[in-house]
Parts: structure tokens; sequence; C-alpha cells
């Protein structure tokens, strides 16, 4: 005998998350376009990688394969680890952070569903805790170094490590814009000066602003399609504006605009698709405002004061260890029982 | 020095004052822990936990000179439960004193000699009859203590087990497929 | 135009109304037999009051309701009952039932019966002749509808008259606005008065524009005063008693709390259609309009009695061959029936014919992934992963914590689910755990209430023979006593004083004469021997200790 409702919506966990795959295209295409086709090597590798863990440890843990790699989680983690380190770091760095990030903070938890963390993110904390040098060796994009390494140059640095004779490394890469505002400012430079280096664009760091607008768009594309609610992105986002814009406010030569905050680093890739992960955020609406708008204040704190060239992975893990509390302090009222009434 | 231990002191009677007041003003009548486990175990008033009832079994518990695990009406839930009360570890039942299934008693009353003994035994007064009158039971009330099979002389008391019907049956815990075929 | 207002989440499922609303209600014809359960209703089954082989008249009542919270089953054709047994019946459960079984003789042939005069009877006579001719809720909660239009303890302003019919597949209400519309409104007039209600407003959902407009002329042409149909979007589980309630009123009914505590009492049209039939015709409730519909060829409604055999009912519409199961109500809240042979009851408003192809099975679930896409239908505004989980793990405690109860089953959450988790089979698991375990705490409660009864009545009687014994004891003494007083019959307190008097001073004298010490005025002899007594004692006792101190190092 079965129980109703006999009838369900077409939807799985599988197409949730590959519309959010999907999503995460124009970001990826606009990468490409400034940073060259490196990327898409290092997101092939974090693919095959994490198929590879979730089937070694879903067949270890004794579940069915087929049902759960299909899932595309395993593959989401992947991408967006890819896109959060730099495109040429050695080919073992994406093996081992995607090999951790599948295995230890997704499957030693329980697998799917019942991970704290964002397997994503403690992929990245542990490949910038343990490889800070590797960590900071960004592209610089084409039209600023001079010099365009064709794909099989870069195959050949992420896999061999080798670079083409007349090169070296610091030619081809450089710091992110926020690890430079953080160096330059150290260095007792101005944000105007700093903001007149080549590097910066309009917005924030040439080239990764454009793919932070990628980000965006692909972003608004999940709101539009309800994949994701406005809740978090929204508020994450008015969070990191507010607080870097009072800082801006009280001395703009010291603190850097609110809009550059927006457009460098993860801010933009976080507020959408590593925040948003349904696992490891809250249920309820008010949980998730609370989320976002400490996640948000976090990423600014340790831009602006920490220790690391970005924020957003480390707020994003501190505040998944307060999802637990957070729902249990939220829980809103159920039907009939708003008005404290009987 | 002098002051720091004038302070001390100060601070010493006042908390003492504190502790004195509220063990007055909140003082516990009783012994509610006896009462709570009472609350967790099932009445049959069975006997099988070596206790003459319910009551002095949880009293006995209560005093920590029996364990937790001889309550086969209870089940394993019951264990749990005192378990949890308790602040003990779960126990398993020992051998032979895994809990049945629910039953209540009937009496057959071709055989009944209506001896009263049956009525006598029942801890909870679920017999009805009189001297050479048939006797009959309340299954409502029936605990299903078998307390009235050994004195019956006759051996007209069977247990009967409560099948499931349509006021007592339960939605199942779902199976979740894909977990179990795999295993 | 009144405004309307809107409840928490809700779906859109495909509605699936058009395939049976295409041809009017049709009458089915007399089946070969009838299988009447006798608990259709909520509450106490009825009990049967005809004899196997008995003869029984369309509407006589084959079964008594027993208890305030009940209703009463009656034939629904002239014929032979023929058993009354345990059968499977229209359950969740798939158990049966005490049901009777009539073979109809065709005749069709009806008991006496007369509408009551609405004007000048009271009302607790309409109310019992509610009772007596079986009228329960036809929206599928088969309420009895007495107890329900009881509500003189509240000030009832509004009544809701429920049309929405929000779950797919069913349209018995449509088709039933649609073609007895005067009728319902009657009904409807009736409950009012009955309820003291000032308003009646007709919920309807606006994909069923034919019943709004027929309703909407019967209320014109009847001139019904303060009464307003209203077309309401349509949006699943619209039609949940509460949630009408509150797009209408705007009043949110909490779980636990009864809609007349707030002014508002809900009636299905149908079972307004009922009230009427039953008080002005004296019909009982004996047939119903049913949609059959899903996998067959003629999807159409019908006017069925109560106790039709499905598979007679099925067959009607033409159901094809690959039909693998029959669900009873929509495909949200269906239930899965047993067997082809249970019989249609006063809950059944839908039969939907399944195969593998209309509804296929489930995909294996998966975790859930906490995506809250259930929270965001959940017309009571729970938290559907959060009771899932607890559900679960059997933590029941804390489902009720966070409302378990609250929650009306409506199944928009496991509709919803992307990880195909059942859902509302998980809250059903744990309510019924929880009731299980009201009941055993229930029987406990009242187990150890006659045990300490008993134990106490055993200690009551150990006393009185304690007494008793006591007392014989007492009286055995006094007569004693009065034996030994009998010769001199001294009652005087004063003689009795005296004589004591004296005889203490008897006693004085003869201590003072009599010298009772032996130690005093000893021979010499006698003093010597007891010096040579107690030299001896010394001795021993000296031995003693001495055998006591050897004693310990043997026991070291």
């Amino acid at each position: 005998m079965l129980s109703s409702p006999f009838i369900a919506q077409p939807s799985s966990v599988s197409q949730i998350m590959l519309r959010v795959l999907l999503a995460l295209i124009p970001g990826i295409a606009l990468y490409v376009w400034y940073f060259g086709p490196a990327i898409l090597v290092s997101i092939t590798l974090a693919s095959i990688t994490a198929l590879a863990t979730e089937a070694a440890m879903l067949k270890l843990r004794n579940r069915p394969i087929k049902p759960f790699i299909s899932d595309n989680t395993a593959l989401l983690t992947a991408w967006l680890l890819a896109l959060s380190i730099p495109p040429l770091a050695p080919w073992w760095m994406v093996v081992v952070g995607t090999a951790f990030a599948i295995a230890v903070s997704k499957h030693l938890y329980g697998g799917l569903g019942s991970n704290p963390f964002n397997p994503a993110m403690i992929g990245y904390a542990v490949l910038i805790i343990s490889f800070p040098v590797h960590m900071t060796h960004w592209l610089t994009p084409h039209a600023l170094s001079g010099v365009e390494l064709t794909f099989i140059d870069q195959l050949n640095y992420i896999f061999n490590g080798v670079l083409p004779n007349n090169l070296t490394l610091d030619a081809i890469t450089m710091a992110t814009a926020l690890d430079t505002m953080k160096t330059q400012l150290h260095l007792g430079l101005s944000v105007n000066d700093i903001r007149d280096m080549p590097i910066y664009g309009r917005l924030a760091g040439k080239g990764s602003e454009m793919v932070a607008i990628g980000f965006a768009i692909g972003g608004l594309y999940l709101l539009f399609t309800r994949i994701i609610t406005w809740h978090l992105p929204v508020a994450y986002l008015a969070a990191l504006f507010a607080t870097s814009g009072i800082f801006h406010l009280v001395d703009p030569q010291h603190y850097v605009t609110p809009l550059f905050h927006w457009f460098s680093g993860a801010a933009m890739i976080g507020a959408f698709f590593i925040l948003t992960d349904p696992v490891t955020s809250p249920t309820t609406a008010k949980g998730k405002i609370i989320f976002a708008v400490g996640a948000g204040i976090l990423t600014y704190l340790i831009r602006a004061f920490g220790g690391f060239p970005d924020g957003m992975a480390f707020a994003t893990l501190l505040m998944n260890i307060c999802v637990p509390l957070i729902d249990t302090y939220t829980q809103p009222k159920v039907f009939g029982k708003k008005g404290g009434g009987k | 020095m002098i002051s720091a231990l004038w302070v001390m002191i100060g601070i010493s009677l006042l908390l003492g004052a504190v502790l004195g007041y509220s063990s007055i003003k909140f003082k516990v009548e009783g012994n509610p822990l006896v009462e709570k486990i009472d609350a967790v175990l099932p009445q049959t008033q069975c006997g099988q936990c070596g206790y003459p009832g319910c009551k002095p079994y949880a009293e006995a518990i209560a005093k920590g000179e029996t364990s937790i695990n001889k309550c086969p009406p209870g089940g394993e839930e019951g264990i749990q439960k005192l378990a949890d009360l308790l602040g003990v570890e779960f126990q398993p039942f020992g051998e032979g004193a895994a809990p049945k299934g629910k039953a209540v008693a009937f009496i057959d009353e071709q055989t009944c000699i209506g001896c009263t003994l049956c009525i006598q035994a029942c801890p909870v007064d679920a017999i009805v009859g009189a001297a050479k009158q048939m006797h009959t039971i309340i299954a409502s009330e029936c605990t299903g203590c078998e307390l009235c099979l050994p004195p019956c002389p006759v051996d007209c008391i069977t247990m009967q087990a409560i099948g499931e019907n349509i006021t007592n049956w339960k939605w199942r815990h779902p199976v979740i497929i894909p977990i179990k075929a795999a295993a | 135009m009144r405004k309307l207002f809107s409840f928490h989440g809700g779906v859109h499922p495909p509605t699936h109304k058009d395939e049976s609303t295409r041809s009017p209600i049709a009458q089915a014809p007399l089946p070969s037999k009838l299988v009447i359960p006798l608990s259709q209703h909520v509450g106490n089954r009825a009990v049967p009051i005809v004899q196997v082989g008995e003869r029984v008249l369309k509407g006589q009542q084959i079964g008594r309701p027993e208890g305030k919270l009940s209703s009463a089953v009656h034939a629904s054709t002239s014929g032979t009952v023929t058993a009354i047994d345990m059968q499977l019946v229209a359950h969740h459960s798939g158990l049966p039932d005490l049901c009777v079984t009539i073979i109809p003789d065709g005749k069709d042939e009806w008991i006496t019966h007369a509408g009551m005069d609405l004007k000048n009877t009271p009302h607790s006579e309409l109310r019992k002749q509610l009772r007596n001719a079986g009228v329960v809720g036809l929206g599928g909660a088969v309420f009895p509808s007495d107890q329900k239009t009881d509500a003189h303890h509240h000030q009832i302003k509004t009544l809701v008259i429920n049309g929405a019919e929000c779950e797919p597949y069913i349209t018995c209400d449509d088709l039933l606005m649609r073609e007895r519309a005067a009728d319902i409104l009657h009904g409807a007039e009736i409950l009012r008065e009955l309820l003291h209600a000032e308003e009646v407003l007709i919920g309807i959902e606006d994909n069923k524009p034919e019943a709004v407009a027929a309703m909407q002329f019967a209320v014109e042409q009847d001139k019904h005063d303060k009464m307003e149909v209203l077309s309401i979007p349509t949006m699943y589980p619209s039609g949940g008693a509460k949630q009408l309630i509150r797009i209408l009123t705007g009043i949110e009914v909490a779980a636990g709390v009864r809609s007349t505590e707030m002014g508002v009492q809900c009636f299905n049209v149908a079972t307004a259609y009922c009230v009427w039939r039953a008080l002005a015709h004296g019909e009982p409730l004996l047939s119903r309009i049913v949609t059959v519909t899903g996998n067959v060829t003629d999807a159409q409604n019908f006017d069925v009695l109560i106790g039709t055999p499905l598979d007679e009912l099925v067959a009607l519409a033409g159901s094809k061959p690959d039909t693998d199961r029959h669900i009873m109500g929509g495909p949200m809240m269906g239930v899965d029936l047993p067997a082809g042979t249970v019989g249609i009851t006063k809950a059944t408003n839908c039969i939907i014919e399944s195969s593998p192809k209309l509804f296929p099975p489930q995909a294996p679930a998966l975790p859930c992934i906490r995506c809250t896409r259930c929270a965001d239908v959940c017309p009571a505004e729970l938290q559907p992963q959060d009771l899932y989980w607890f559900a679960k793990s059997n933590n029941f405690g804390k489902t009720q914590e966070f409302h378990l109860f609250d929650c009306i089953e409506c199944g928009a959450c496991a509709y919803v689910c992307p990880s195909n988790i059942p859902l509302v089979q998980y809250y059903r698991y744990a309510k019924s755990e929880i009731h299980e375990r009201e009941r055993d705490k229930k029987a406990a409660d009242l187990a150890r209430e006659r045990h300490e009864y008993r134990q106490l009545r055993i200690e009551r009687d150990k006393q009185e023979k304690a007494e008793k014994l006591a007392q014989k004891e007492r009286e055995a003494a006094a007569k004693a006593a009065q034996a030994a007083a009998a010769a001199p019959v001294a009652t005087q307190n004063d003689a009795q004083q005296k004589l004591i008097e004296e005889a203490i001073a008897r006693a004085q004298t003869q201590a003072a004469v009599a010298h009772p010490q032996n130690t005093e005025a000893l021979t010499p002899e006698q003093s010597a021997e007891i010096a040579a007594i107690e030299a001896r004692r010394a001795k021993i006792r000296e031995m003693a200790t001495d055998a006591g101190a050897d004693d310990e190092p043997h026991k070291q």
C-alpha cells in the first residue's frame, strides 16, 4: 500500500545542482576570456577528482553509488573549489584540495545533507593554510602582462611546473586586487595611489571585476528561477556594503570603497553560490539573514584587518558553525499562533 | 590583607545566607524520583521484576538496589527512558526477559469452577465474579500481567495476543530504499 | 468586492479536472450487493441493530449511533442482510472493519419518511435528526454534522461553505454545485439558522467558473440575504477548512482550536446539500456523488449508493486493464485502497484508477539537503525539514515542540521535495507513535489507579479485620472482668476508690512488717560462703581476660 501524495513535482537534487552549475558558466566564460583557458584545466581536474573520491567514499560507506554520484553536488563542490584557487596552481594542489573537501568535509560527516561545513570552503582553507605561497600566484590578465601563455604552456606549468624559457613566474602572475591593496596600504600608500596602479580597473581588479560580474549574472539567474531565495545574497552584499561603507566614510584614504569590496575576491561567487549551499546555511528566513549578515561583516573584518587576502572562506566557515544555533532561535511562528492568541 | 579577609568573610556569609534561604524556600517534599520512575513504568503490576508491583520496583531503582532492565512490559523503550531519566547507560534485557507482545487474559467460561483465586491474584481488579460463579476478565482493564495464570486450579485462563486492528493500527516508519538495497 | 486573504505556501499541481466534468452526474445502477461499514465517521462505531437474514428497507437504520460523537448508518436500498462481519474497508491500514452486507432485492423500497417543519421544530430536534440521518462532513473529514452545528458556547458570525475542491482530479463538488446549487443554498440556510450565524460565505476556486456562476445565480434567484459566492484563486490546499477560513475571513485558526471559538464554522457544499435532504425531505445519507477518473475510458461523476462495491463502480467508467491500484480521494491526500471489494463510504469523494503510467513510482529518496522548498509551500507554516529529521530519528518530543500536530498532511511538502522524501509518511508515523504512547500512558495511569485502590482496599480490609479481632478480644476481656467482678457488685466509683486505697494501705503495712531484704542479718557462715563465691568469680574473670589476650595473636 502506498501512501499519499501520489504525485510529485518533477524536480530533483541533481536538476537543482545542474542549474547552479549552469549559472556558473557566464563567470567561467569571462574568466577564460580574461585569463586564458588554464581555469578549465583545474575545473576538469577538480571534477574528475571529486567524482572519483565521491565514488570511492560511497563504496567505502556501503552506499549506492549511482543515485548519489549523479546528484551533481560533488561536481558543484569541485567547480567552486577550482574557481577559488589560482588557475595556475599545480595539479596536485587541486587534487589534494578536492579530495579533502569530498572525503573529509563531506563524507566523514555523513555525506550529502549532513556536512556542517561548506566542502569547497574547507578545501580552500586547507590549501591556503598548507600552501600559502602557491595560493598567491594568480594569473595576470593578458592585457597587463603583455604575454599570452598558450594552452600548452599553461598545461605544462600545471602538470610539470615548467614555464617557457624566457618567462619567470612573476612575469605572468601577481597578487590579487585585494591582496595588493592590503600590502600597499601597509606600506603607507593611500587608497587613491593604489587604485591608480595598472592592475585596477573601474570597480576592482582588472579582469577579476568582470568575472565577478559574470558570477553576479549567474546569481541573478538562480534568483529568478527560484533556485535560491533573496535572503542570503542580498543580506550578505548589504552587510558587506554597509560595513565597508562605514569605514570608507570615516577614512577614505585607508579604507577602500564598498563597490571595490563587492567586485573583488570571492564576494560575488560567495554571495550567490557559496553561502547559498542549502546544507550548510540556516533554513529559516530570519536565520538566513542573520547568517548572511554575520558572514558579510566577518568577510570585511578579515579582509581589512586579518592575515589572509580574502575573508569569504573563513567567514563562511565561521558562520557555518553557528547554523544549528541560529536555526533553533529563529523558528518562525506557525499558522494561527502569530497573534500570541490561543 | 585584613580588608581582603573581611571581604572574603563577607562574601561567604552572604552566599551562605542565600544558600540557607533557598534550601528552606525551595525545599523538595518527599522523594520525587520514585514518582518519576513510577511514571515511566507500564503499571502492569506483573512482578516480573521481582518486586511486588511497579511502585516497589521504582523505589528499588531509586535506592540503587536493582538495575533498570528488569521490566519486560516496558520494552526497550522503557529501559531507554529510565536510562535518560537517571542519567545511566542503557542496559539490554537479560536472557529470558525479552518483552512479549501485548496480550489480555481470557477465561474459558466452560471450564471455570468459580474458585475466586484469580480474582485475589489480579493486581488491578480486572476480574469480576464471585464464589461458585463464573468469572470473567474486563479486557479493557487487564494489563496482561499473567499473575492470574498460576493460581487457577483448572488452567482455564489463557493469554490472548492483542492483534492489530483498525483502531490501534499504526503508520510504519518509512524505509529508505536505496540504503537498504546497498547493504 | 470583499477583500480576500491568502495563506502561506501552497502548490499548483496539474488539476486534471476537465476529464470528469464533460458529462453531467449519472445515476449509478443498483449494485449486486452493498458492503456498508459501520464506522464511516469520526467517533464511535455505530452499533448494528439488524440481524443476518433480516429484510431491510431503503433508508432503514442498520447502525445506531453510540455515544456522543457518532452517527447512524442506513441501508442504502431495500434487500436482505446477508452478513455482519469484518470486511476490508477504505482505510489506510488495509485492515478489515465491521460491515453490514446487503443483497438488494431490486425494489428500492423506501421506509416511510417525511421532511420536518423547519420553522417550528426546536434546534435540538433538528440536530437529532441529522445524527439519526447519518449526516457527516462529506469533504473527507466525515465529522458528525450534528456536533458541528452545536455551537451554543460561542457566537458564530460567519458560516463558510466550502466549494473550493482544491485537490486535482476531484470534481464531485463542482458538478454538485452546477446541478444542485439551489438545494445546497437551502442547506446553507438551515446551517446558518442552527448556528445563528450572520453571514454565509461560499468559497469556490476560480478554476470552476460554471460552479461559481450557478451558485451566484441561485443566490440571486432565491434572494438569499447576506450570502456571498466568492471566487478564490486556485491554489492547493485552499480547500482545507483552516485555509479557506483564512482566505475568506482573514482569521487563522490554530491547531487544537475550534473555529467556532473564533466565530466561524465551515461546511462542505455536499454536506449542506445532505443537510437539506435530511431535514426537508427526511432522507438519510444513502448516496453521494463520486468522481471516477484517472485510468478510465469515460471519467464521470456518479450518484452512488453508500456501500456499492468499488469494482462495480469503476466498471461504469470503463477502468482500463493496466490499472494497478485504486485511490480514494485525490492524488495529494488520497488513500490507496486495499481491494476492489471495499464499499463506497460517505468519505469517498473520488476514485482515481491509477496505473504506473499515470502515477509513476517515486525515485528512491535521497538525503534531505535542507533546501526548505517544503517550508516554502507548507500552509501550516511549519519547518517540514526539521520535523522530518526528528520523526526519522524517533525524537517524538521534539516533533511536538516543532508543532507536528499543526500538520494537516496536505502533502505539499512531499510534492515539492527534490530528494523525493516521503515526508507525510514520516509525520503520520510520528503522529501514530505519539498517539500510541498516549494510549499506553492512559492505560498505565488507569492500572496504577486501580492497583493503588486495590492496595488501599486490602490494607483497609486488614485493618478492619484487626479491629474486629481487637473488638472481640476486648469484649472477651470485658466479659471476664465482669465475671470476676460479679460477686461484689460495686458499681460506684467512690466505693471502688475506697477499696483501692484500703488495698494500698494494707500492702504498705505488710511491706513494713515483712523486711523483704534477705541480705540483712546474715550468719557468719553465710558471709564466709559469699566471700568464697566472690573470690572464685574474680578468678574466673581473670582467666577469661587472659584467654582473650592469648587468642588475639592467633587471629592475626
